[in-house]
């Protein structure tokens, strides 16, 4: 049981892959997040029947698989011409992909803070940037967070998907060692060991401050 | 604009072969459904129970179905579980790494509703001379599943657009194993996977709507 063929060398590897998981996920929760909140407010501000559109196309992100989305991208940018690496791809996809989901936490939070709070800082005569940076913010923060850091850890998960352009995260570079070592249950432990240190405590995190924030 | 030409009639020729595939995407998530819901109710009983090894379990069962990808799962019940000589076949793994995974969100969803019910109701239940069996059964189980009902047919959802990932282990029946058997084929990578595509949204609208229905025929007052 104890006898491995598995070197220093190889958990190397694997610990290379899992920064190339980190990698894909830091870059698409960045871009997803900030298209999130721009899609968000932009949906809160001009109501439902003028954003369809836009909630229309948000909404193809999250009823596709993300596999076929990474597909048919790779293949569009092959059609294109535009030269993509693997992990250019990705990260586009998956910043749609966070986007989407990132813009119904984003509205949502926007519409957990009462109207009257909101007309009461108009009236006090703030801007509407102000009342969204000084009254608005605060408050949706405090509701959005938990799902938002859920949304994280799901693009984290999600993001072993890549594997199929050929980029060499976690899970392919774990696939890679099976196939030479032929050790599949070992070097798959290990593989998710390390997918749920990472996941586990922000994931803790996220439950903490959410009964910490919440009213009731 | 593009020096591709796109080959749509070919691959639209390829439609009823990818609508049999929906049909088998769609056997899967709901077999997957089916076994995760029982899984779950069983895991709840287990936190329920007061018992350290079996509540142990049931915690340690959701916190690796929720930490870690589903796509982790099904490569575990592919390649993981070959060690102890189980060789299970791509649809029974993809089966299993799913409902595994469901099983676990499906729990977590429950301890949420069950939450949302007052203790009182149970003591209320339990002071009119019911069991804890009966006052489980009859209290508060129907209002759990009220409560859960919407995650429910999320996790549904989710399950549908996690069977495409049956294709990395080799799964060639579902709408994303045809399709990618039709793409090796022809090599029409982007028409094969639009309609594939076009076809999982109509299916995961479809899952919606019925939902949205059943559960207003349901849940009337």
């Amino acid at each position: 049981m104890f006898n491995t063929a598995l070197t220093l060398a190889d958990l190397g590897f694997l610990l290379q892959g899992a920064l190339m998981t980190l990698a894909v996920t830091a870059v698409s929760v960045t871009a997803g997040t900030v298209l999130g909140i721009i899609f968000g407010v932009v949906r809160n501000q001009v109501g439902p029947y003028r954003a369809a559109p836009l909630t229309f196309v948000l909404d193809i992100f999250r009823s596709v698989p993300l596999l076929i989305q990474l597909v048919l991208a790779n293949a569009f940018q092959a059609i294109a011409k535009l030269g993509w690496a693997p992990f250019t791809t990705s990260c586009v996809v998956l910043s749609l992909y966070t986007a989407a989901y990132c813009t119904e936490i984003v509205r949502g939070g926007i519409s957990s803070v009462p109207p009257t709070t909101r007309r009461a800082a108009r009236s006090l005569g703030m801007t509407w940037w102000q009342d969204m940076r000084y009254i608005v913010a605060p408050l949706a923060t405090r509701v959005s967070l938990p799902s938002w850091i859920g949304l994280t850890l799901g693009v984290m998960k999600d993001s072993a998907l890549v594997l199929w352009l050929g980029l060499i995260e976690l899970l392919r570079a774990s696939q890679v060692l099976v196939t030479r070592l032929q050790e599949p249950l070992l070097i798959l432990l290990i593989c998710g060991a390390i997918y749920f240190l990472i996941s586990f405590p922000i994931a803790r995190l996220g439950g903490y401050l959410e009964k910490r924030w919440s009213n009731d | 604009m593009f020096s591709y030409t796109f080959h749509w009639n070919q691959a639209l020729k390829a439609l009823p072969q990818m609508l049999d595939g929906a049909l088998v995407t769609l056997q899967v998530a709901l077999l997957s459904m089916v076994i995760g819901l029982a899984l779950a109710l069983a895991l709840t009983a287990c936190r329920l129970s007061g018992n350290r090894i079996l509540g142990g379990f049931a915690t340690a069962w959701v916190e690796i179905a929720r930490n870690t990808p589903a796509l982790f799962q099904i490569y575990m019940a592919h390649f993981g579980l070959g060690n102890f000589g189980i060789h299970l076949s791509p649809y029974t793994a993809l089966l299993a790494g799913i409902a595994f995974n469901n099983a676990g969100y499906l729990a977590e969803n429950f301890r949420g509703a069950l939450k949302a019910i007052p203790d009182t109701q149970t003591r209320a239940g339990r002071s009119l001379g019911m069991t804890p069996v009966q006052a489980f059964r009859y209290i508060v189980l129907p209002q759990m599943l009220r409560i859960a009902f919407l995650p429910v047919t999320n996790q549904m959802v989710w399950a549908i657009l996690m069977t495409s990932l049956g294709v990395t282990v080799g799964m060639n029946t579902d709408l994303a194993g045809i399709t990618q058997e039709l793409n090796a084929r022809s090599f029409r990578t982007f028409e094969f996977f639009a309609i594939a595509a076009v076809i999982y949204y109509l299916i995961a609208k479809a899952v919606t709507l019925a939902a949205r229905l059943l559960a207003a025929r349901m849940f009337r007052y």
